[in-house]
């Protein structure tokens, strides 16, 4: 990205004011933050904003897929390392279906993968898109399988075929879904990305050596394809980690435009296929397409996903409420804690060790912890007590309240509040087995 | 042809490397961000540590029905791991438990024995997490495998004298806990160092919290660590320690659920998953509980070409 001195060089520098900035200087410093755009500017020519675009271009190129709804976007990361801002477009997984099936069979097929759907900490996990196979080899039965499946969903479809020709009717008939086209290759480059850049349509390139894959993103630009997703292989976990982060390296650090797109993995089915899924989705995958996924093997790897996507400044927050564990009856003890993830996390599994029936109540701290939340006002007995409130609990238990260990302080308070008596736990959410099988209940 | 710059890091530090056991074994030794050869091409290959309990209550069952009968004895438990290529036992004498069987230092210090008479493989071993009780047991399994380099596990900032102390008297390492912070890492690297342990015998473990339940805290915590030890931090240029059993600590990692497909599968996946998020950020040694996700692990890195 240009700096403010690098922009301020192509300003008039008469601070006119009328960009809306009080100086030339004042805006340069705005655009280096990407909080202006130099279409503000009357005075800066033509061929000075082409230069500025070019180098203000996002070092990995943003793809969306898709129209509507089940759109995504891909690409648009600006780090290597998650601690450093955050990742921004998590990973969107494809499943693979087979042109050659009969349309009920492809429908029923497809339908089970929509079935497949997980809940986790208020978000929904589900398959992100359909991967339309050309295995029949003939143009027109994909076209009637991509608009079988784009009529039952939302979802984004990808078409893969060996040559523009056997994409071409399948690409006509959904342009305005906007799939994406798979897969140029040094051989068919040149039809795919002329039928990419007619239909406006993303584009994905593969070949497994970073100069080749360069090479064939320079000839798609040049025939006017400019949406591309970048297929490095998926021969072992060591190429795509060692393609992957070479050319996202090169992307952000060395400020190289060749391979500055989404980049995509087939993985297949089975074991490897979920090895370098995992993988890819830690190490700068956008997309990766399965041959097949089943439940057991989906949950883990969109957990995986939806932990490393989490904004390292925002933490994962349960919703406030009231948790049966162990399946606790009206005389169960009535334990709180904080709405950060972690601590519910921690506290959840070591009450369900015990498997003595608890109510565990979710007190809204804002994602902070128990002594941070406490020190921060957030978790002071009076949220307690309108938490308890909000959801009855204490309406509908009759057991002890017991207060975490670390804010035993709380308690004289919120004994009053609630007239109930308040026990005070352990310091450690470890210990709370041992707690409560002394407690009796 | 299109010229593509090479990203190649110039690291200005490198992580210890210990021998174990009878000294056939080594821990770290990274000179680079793992698994990237073309930054290091003498790349270590991370170490797997089998667990084995010695007090069944609450273990779970997909494990116990792989082991079947020799899951009752830790040395046959452990020659299982042995034979499915780990390269140590992660022995923890949980029945010294007041609460469980309440069984003494020396007891179980025969058990840890037992097992490395049976394997020849180094130890890491935990007690059952009272440190009063811990500091007892660590002094008697530290003699009785005097001369079999082990790791004593673990000890935290109020609580490392002791272990420190035995682990110095018969030249084993300790296993230095934070919770999740760098900083914190690197105090007790600092506290064990001053207090007379060497780096080579210090190994780091800064809590790997598993998938669905943290596991994003402990990947960036993990890759700021390597990061600041490649760029030369002296103090965090030990090897780290990651556990992965603790996957199975997650309710959706081996329950039964309809919707969530085959448990034992699932649970295999669970610790993979949180595995090999450590081994991407950092980890040089790996704890693992469950039998098929060793095989998927222990293919992973062949895949990865760690050690090649």
């Amino acid at each position: 990205m240009p700096t403010a001195i690098e922009y301020f060089k192509f300003l008039p520098k008469t601070n006119c004011g009328e960009c809306g900035h009080p100086t030339c200087l004042a805006f340069a410093m705005q655009l280096a933050n990407q909080k202006a755009s130099v279409e503000e500017c009357p005075y800066v020519d033509e061929e000075a904003k082409r230069t500025l675009q070019e180098s203000s271009a996002p070092p990995v190129r943003g793809v969306t897929v898709g129209a509507g709804e089940g759109s995504f976007r891909m690409g648009e990361e600006t780090v290597l390392y998650r601690h450093e801002r955050r990742f921004v477009n998590p990973t969107a997984y494809a499943v693979a279906i087979p042109d050659v099936l009969p349309a009920e069979q492809l429908k029923a097929l497809a339908q089970s993968y929509l079935d497949m759907s997980f809940e986790r900490v208020g978000m929904t996990f589900d398959i992100d898109m359909f991967a339309v196979f050309n295995a029949s080899g003939d143009a027109e039965r994909l076209r009637s399988a991509a608009v079988a499946l784009d009529g039952m969903c939302s979802k984004p479809l990808m078409l893969i075929g060996a040559g523009a020709e056997d994409l071409r009717p399948a690409a006509e008939a959904l342009q305005a879904s906007r799939p994406l086209l798979y897969g140029a290759d040094k051989g068919s480059i040149s039809s795919m990305a002329a039928l990419a850049a007619e239909l406006g349509l993303p584009l994905a390139l593969r070949d497994g050596s970073l100069e080749g894959m360069a090479e064939l993103v320079e000839a798609a630009r040049g025939q006017g394809a400019e949406d591309l997703v970048l297929d490095l292989g998926s021969d072992s976990m060591r190429h795509v980690l060692e393609r992957n982060t070479v050319a996202r390296k090169a992307s952000l650090k060395r400020s190289f435009k060749g391979l500055g797109y989404p980049l995509m993995n087939l993985v297949g089915s089975g074991e490897e296929a979920m090895k370098l899924a995992m993988l890819s989705t830690m190490k700068y995958g956008s997309l990766v397409v399965f041959d097949s996924l089943e439940p057991q093997q989906a949950l883990p790897l969109m957990t995986l996903r939806q932990n490393i996507y989490t904004d390292p400044q925002v933490p994962i927050q349960v919703k406030q409420g009231l948790y049966p564990i162990n399946g606790p009856g009206e005389d169960s003890p009535l334990l709180f804690t904080t709405n950060f993830s972690l601590t519910y996390f921690t506290v959840r599994a070591d009450i369900e060790k015990s498997r003595i029936p608890v109510w565990l109540q979710v007190v809204d701290t804002e994602g902070l912890s128990v002594l941070t939340a406490y020190a921060a006002n957030k978790f002071g007995h009076e949220h307690v007590a309108a938490a308890f409130e909000a959801s009855s609990a204490l309406e509908s238990t009759s057991g002890p309240v017991v207060a975490p260990g670390m804010v035993a302080k709380m308690s004289g308070k919120l004994e009053e509040a609630v007239g109930r008596k308040v026990l005070v736990g352990p310091m450690e959410s470890g210990s709370l087995p041992k707690f409560l099988k002394n407690l009796g209940v | 042809m299109a010229k593509v710059p090479m990203p190649k890091e110039k690291w200005s530090g490198a992580i210890t490397s210990a021998a174990l056991g009878d000294g056939s074994v080594r821990i770290g030794g990274a000179k680079g961000m793992p698994f990237l050869a073309f930054e290091d091409p003498d790349m270590p290959r991370p170490l797997l540590a089998g667990e084995v309990v010695d007090d069944l209550e609450d273990f779970p069952s997909i494990v116990l029905d792989f082991f079947g009968e020799d899951a009752e004895d830790p040395a046959a438990w452990a020659q299982r791991w042995k034979e499915m290529g780990a390269d140590l036992v992660c022995l923890r004498l949980l029945s010294t438990d007041p609460d469980r069987r309440d069984r003494s230092p020396e007891e179980a210090a025969a058990v840890a024995r037992s097992v490395a008479d049976a394997t020849g493989m180094p130890l890491i071993v935990y007690g059952c997490g009272l440190p009063e009780k811990d500091a007892a047991v660590m002094e008697a399994v530290s003699a009785a495998l005097a001369g079999h380099r082990s790791i004593l596990a673990y000890v935290e900032e109020d609580s490392y004298k002791r272990i420190s102390s035995a682990a110095i008297a018969n030249k084993h390492a300790v296993l230095a806990f934070s919770n999740l912070d760098i900083n914190l890492a690197k105090q007790m690297n600092i506290l064990l160092s001053d207090f007379g342990v060497q780096r080579e015998d210090i190994v780091m473990d800064p809590l790997m919290a598993p998938l669905g339940m943290g596991l994003e805290y402990s990947y960036s915590v993990n890759e700021r660590i390597r990061l600041a030890a490649l760029n030369g931090d002296r103090m965090l240029q030990v090897p780290m320690v990651c556990d992965a059993s603790q996957a199975w600590q997650v309710r959706d990692c081996a329950e039964e659920e309809e919707g969530l497909g085959d448990p034992v599968e699932r649970s295999a996946w669970w610790e993979f998953g949180t595995a090999l998020a450590a081994l991407l950020s950092g980890a040089d040694m790996l704890i693992v509980r469950g039998p098929y996700a060793m095989q998927l692990i222990k293919e992973a890195i062949d895949d990865l070409g760690g050690g090649a």
